[in-house]
């Protein structure tokens, strides 16, 4: 029997879409954010946008979140304000270079249409 | 040898030797060693490394640089000569002329006198120009918060600017074969060697802003051929051998990232598109001293195994000003840890910070902040983390307390309030085996602009 595809939301990781590197400039982390294929650029582009990454870190960063498009390389680039309590030398923090906020980035949930 | 100039060549290869200092000792042999390149490249300073050497410059003037260097220029230096290979480092800290001297001196140990010229650039140090910097009105304001210098000016430990590649050219250009620098940007060292092969003009900006995206991409060593790299990580090969990169570059401006054949690691457009992510700003903007880099420009292609191909970088004029790195003394901290087993792991470990709060508390110490973190929980990524985490069945969980304040004694007395929790705090704790947890003077971070005409770079030639 011929099965006919269905649209329908799917909730997935970013870990599934996408991978990731951070680091830091001042008290402020960065997250590059890259598609592992060129076809979920535009659901990133979409859907993590600096307000839903600025939810996702609630808490965690005292400052805004800026994001920047590079679709040259499938990518997007975050800036954390205020995520290394102080930053560099200063900060208490395991991470104080803000290394791993790729990774915690890549917990994010977003919605995506998948057929099935 | 004497001063010319190299008529342009077909490709001229720029190996990355460290990505910072403190970096792989075998990378730069394995380097010279592995294959043909042109250019060893390689960076030292980090952001508040040069206040470290400022201190060790006070105690003892004969010293201020990267310490590492002579020793690994002492071993690869026979090398470097008989294949023609160049070198330039920002290893000369805030004493080049001592860091050449002593290249110098082990160049002559190993017979090379005459057979090598160094070339030491300076200009960048600030330090005793400060008082006059500010009297003529140049507030030297923090870049994040816009405080003016002369909030904390008392307490700074070292200023440099962040001089680009130019004095490197110079350098190079009057023949030397290893140049050492002080405060020269990551991405300069590497643009340098380019510029002065291929003749490329002070204005063409898309060329200078190829090199500078060339010198982003391999200034953290291996973080471009597979290491720290995520995407597919678990089958990165060998990484004991990781190969460190090579820009292989151009005169139109092109070049390929590779590595040495049969090294490990991989490198790939995933690969080196994270490194060109990292410490990014606005990519449109990747402001140096030599240009404006516009990352939004680069395009990447997979040209072989280990091999991916970058083209199509534009740029714009470099700024008036310049970076400058200020490091001041900011006040004292210390961070102590204890580790809990199971069963309750992460409550015993919690129920002990507590404890330790209030004991701070009671004896009515001041502190700016105190942090608490617990390993094996929320260390990395915070309440992310502890929302999903088994909390009733972690095997065990490292209780981590910092604490940070102006006050040293606050700090100190801080460090004599963990090991009691071992008789007197909650069960199942161990790890204290370091001792008493040690205060650490803090040396901060003050980044500032100053205009480019206030800071003069000056090159000279040490012939050996």
């Amino acid at each position: 029997m011929k099965q006919r595809a269905v649209r329908k939301p799917r909730r997935v990781r970013l870990l599934d879409l996408a991978h990731a590197r951070s680091g830091d400039k001042g008290d402020t982390a960065n997250v590059g954010l890259i598609a592992l294929k060129p076809e979920y650029y535009p659901i990133l582009v979409k859907q993590v946008t600096a307000a839903r990454v600025a939810r996702h870190f609630k808490g965690m960063i005292k400052g805004p979140v800026e994001r920047y498009e590079l679709p040259n390389l499938g990518a997007l680039n975050f800036l954390l304000h205020g995520a290394l309590d102080g930053g560099g030398t200063i900060s208490l923090k395991t991470d104080a270079q803000g290394k791993v906020f790729s990774t915690a980035l890549l917990r994010l949930e977003i919605e995506i249409e998948a057929s099935r | 040898m004497t001063s010319r100039r190299l008529p342009p060549s077909p490709t001229v290869r720029v190996a990355a030797g460290q990505g910072f200092w403190g970096d792989w000792l075998e990378a730069p042999y394995r380097q010279v060693t592995g294959g043909a390149i042109d250019y060893l490249m390689m960076d030292y300073l980090a952001e508040v490394t040069m206040s470290i050497l400022q201190k060790q410059k006070t105690r003892d003037p004969t010293l201020g640089y990267a310490k590492d260097f002579v020793p690994l220029m002492e071993r690869i230096l026979p090398l470097l000569v008989e294949r023609r290979i160049k070198v330039t480092a920002n290893a000369g800290g805030v004493n080049p002329r001592a860091c050449a001297d002593a290249v110098a001196g082990a160049a002559r140990r190993l017979g090379l006198a005459g057979k090598l010229r160094l070339g030491v650039v300076t200009g960048d140090d600030l330090l005793g120009r400060l008082d006059g910097l500010l009297a003529r009105g140049h507030e030297l304001k923090n870049l994040d918060t816009g405080r003016p210098l002369r909030d904390v000016r008392d307490r700074v430990l070292s200023a440099n600017a962040y001089l680009g590649a130019w004095p490197v050219v110079e350098a190079l250009r009057r023949g030397a074969d290893v140049v050492i620098t002080g405060r020269v940007t990551d991405t300069g060292l590497t643009l340098a060697p380019l510029i002065h092969a291929f003749d490329w003009k002070a204005d063409a900006w898309d060329l200078l802003a190829a090199g500078t995206v060339a010198g982003h991409t391999i200034e953290c060593g291996a973080q471009c051929s597979g290491g720290n790299c995520l995407v597919d990580w678990e089958r990165i090969p060998d990484l004991a051998h990781v190969g460190y990169p090579i820009v292989e570059a151009r005169p139109d401006g092109g070049f390929d990232i590779t590595k040495h054949a049969g090294t490990g690691g991989r490198i790939t457009v995933a690969g080196v598109t994270e490194q060109l992510v990292y410490e990014m700003g606005d990519p449109a903007e990747y402001i140096t001293p030599d240009c404006i880099a516009d990352f939004t420009t680069i395009r990447l292609a997979q040209a072989g195994k280990d091999r991916v191909r970058v083209s199509g970088i534009r740029g714009r004029p470099a700024t008036d000003k310049l970076k400058v790195s200020i490091a001041y003394a900011y006040g004292y901290k210390a961070v102590g840890t204890l580790v809990y087993a199971w069963p309750d792991a992460y409550q015993k470990a919690s129920a002990a910070d507590r404890v330790v709060r209030q004991r701070l508390k009671d004896l009515g110490l001041q502190f700016e902040a105190i942090l608490t973190e617990f390993v094996g929980a929320d260390a990395t990524h915070g309440r992310l983390a502890l929302e999903r985490a088994p909390l009733d069945e972690l095997p065990e969980v490292q209780l981590r307390i910092g604490v940070r304040a102006s006050d040293q004694a606050a700090v100190d007395r801080f460090t004599r309030e963990i090991a009691p929790l071992i008789l007197n705090g909650p069960p199942s704790v161990t790890g204290f085996a370091g001792g008493r947890p040690k205060p650490e003077e803090i040396v901060a971070y003050w980044p500032a602009l100053v205009d480019k005409r206030m800071v003069e770079p000056c090159v000279e030639i040490v012939e050996v």
